[in-house]
């Protein structure tokens, strides 16, 4: 499994890192987890409110900071 | 009738009677006031977070990005600073949402006008202006964040800065795989109670401090402590005020109600606006993310426009008021 999370950086990005890796390993799920920061490959993704979570290539959220509870239940 | 006269009462009671401080005391008074202030505001805060945020679940930044390509001069202006109304702006998603703007075709001016007013009208400021000042003055904050935001987006597209766009901006390529979900009223309601959640865990540390400094100031300071200094007479109060007000952008939370008791003591309603407006207008990490899609001498243009509209609107309202 492959998980972005798109974000220029921002507090907001960090905690949905944070709670993203929470959730993997409350889960025990072994996945990749990379941090896009560069604007141009975020909008590429046409997101357009940060931060965003992908899976898979896919966008889950945008604009949202999910907690690990609500990340679980996508990661299912 | 006073729609917070109840807790008014509860309030009363319980300063004066259950904590049995000397009604008309200057302690009383102060706790009274903190007490009551408190509880009124994070009534207010809760229930227009609610309703604004209830809004916005319809007003993706997708749906807003089609919205406004089909619209142009005054009326895009227009429409995009009513959206702006509904709109947080958190300063980490300016840069994708200006791209995705400009990418799809909305004017640059009518961009302006949704990046002004969505930090300009903020609901956290309309709640603590009604709670504080009554509706009549938050319904005046929004008009004139409002027709700021239309005019200075207006002026704006009018003087043709597109070059002053960085460059890189015009070269990206937005892919519209971005589905947007329906939803239904039950999730609606169920992410506006998250937010009303989350925004009033946020700042309600900085309303408590607020309003506990303010209360303090409606005990303890001298009746006309700003009238000679800030008066409407002074007619440097309005530019100083925002450009105090400017770097704050992080305690528009906690300003308000320390605003709001030096009212009190002489600082004209209309310089009192224009300093709050200037705490959540404009910010410096705001600027500095800004800068990212925008050339030095495009961002001045920004910031020089809406710091005049800002300075304009308190002379405006310390004139006619």
């Amino acid at each position: 499994m492959k998980i972005k999370i798109l974000g220029s950086g921002c507090p907001n990005c960090k905690v949905l890192e944070a709670n993203t890796k929470k959730a993997l390993v409350e889960l025990k799920i072994k996945a990749d987890v990379e941090k896009v920061t560069d604007i141009a490959k975020i909008m590429e993704y046409g997101v357009m409110s940060t931060p965003a979570l992908v899976i898979d290539e896919k966008i889950v959220s945008s604009g949202r900071v999910l907690s690990s509870d609500e990340i679980k239940k996508l990661l299912r | 009738m006073d729609l917070f006269y109840p807790i008014q009462m509860f309030v009363n009671w319980l300063v004066y009677s259950i904590f049995n401080l000397q009604q008309g005391s200057i302690l009383g008074g102060a706790i009274n006031f903190f007490v009551y202030d408190s509880i009124k505001i994070f009534i207010l805060l809760a229930v227009i977070i609610f309703g604004v945020s209830y809004i916005r679940t319809y007003l993706a930044p997708e749906r807003v990005k089609k919205l406004l390509s089909k619209r142009f001069e005054i009326l895009g202006n227009m429409t995009a600073s009513t959206i702006g109304i509904f709109t947080p702006f958190c300063s980490c998603s300016a840069v994708p949402l200006f791209i995705g703007f400009v990418e799809s075709g909305v004017p640059l001016g009518v961009t302006f006008s949704y990046l002004i007013a969505a930090p300009l009208i903020n609901e956290v400021a309309a709640a603590l202006l009604w709670g504080l000042f009554g509706w009549k003055i938050a319904l005046l904050y929004i008009a004139s964040g409002w027709i700021i935001s239309v005019i200075a987006g207006f002026i704006l597209g009018k003087m043709h800065l597109e070059k002053y766009v960085e460059d890189y901006v015009y070269k990206i390529k937005v892919k519209n795989n971005m589905k947007l979900d329906k939803k239904t009223q039950k999730q609606r309601a169920k992410d506006a109670y998250q937010e009303v959640k989350s925004i009033i865990k946020k700042v309600f540390p900085y309303v408590l401090i607020g309003i506990a400094i303010g209360a303090f100031i409606h005990g303890y300071a001298p009746e006309n402590l700003l009238t000679n200094i800030a008066g409407k007479g002074n007619w440097f109060a309005v530019p100083i005020a925002v450009l105090i007000g400017v770097p704050l952008y992080s305690n528009a939370a906690g300003v308000i109600p320390i605003v709001s008791s030096l009212i009190e003591k002489g600082l004209p309603l209309g310089t009192a606006l224009a300093f709050m407006m200037a705490v959540v207008a404009l910010s410096l990490p705001e600027m500095i993310i800004l800068r990212k899609v925008l050339k030095p001498r495009l961002l001045a243009i920004y910031i020089a426009i809406v710091t005049l509209g800002i300075i304009f609107t308190g002379y405006l309202f310390n004139w006619i008021l």
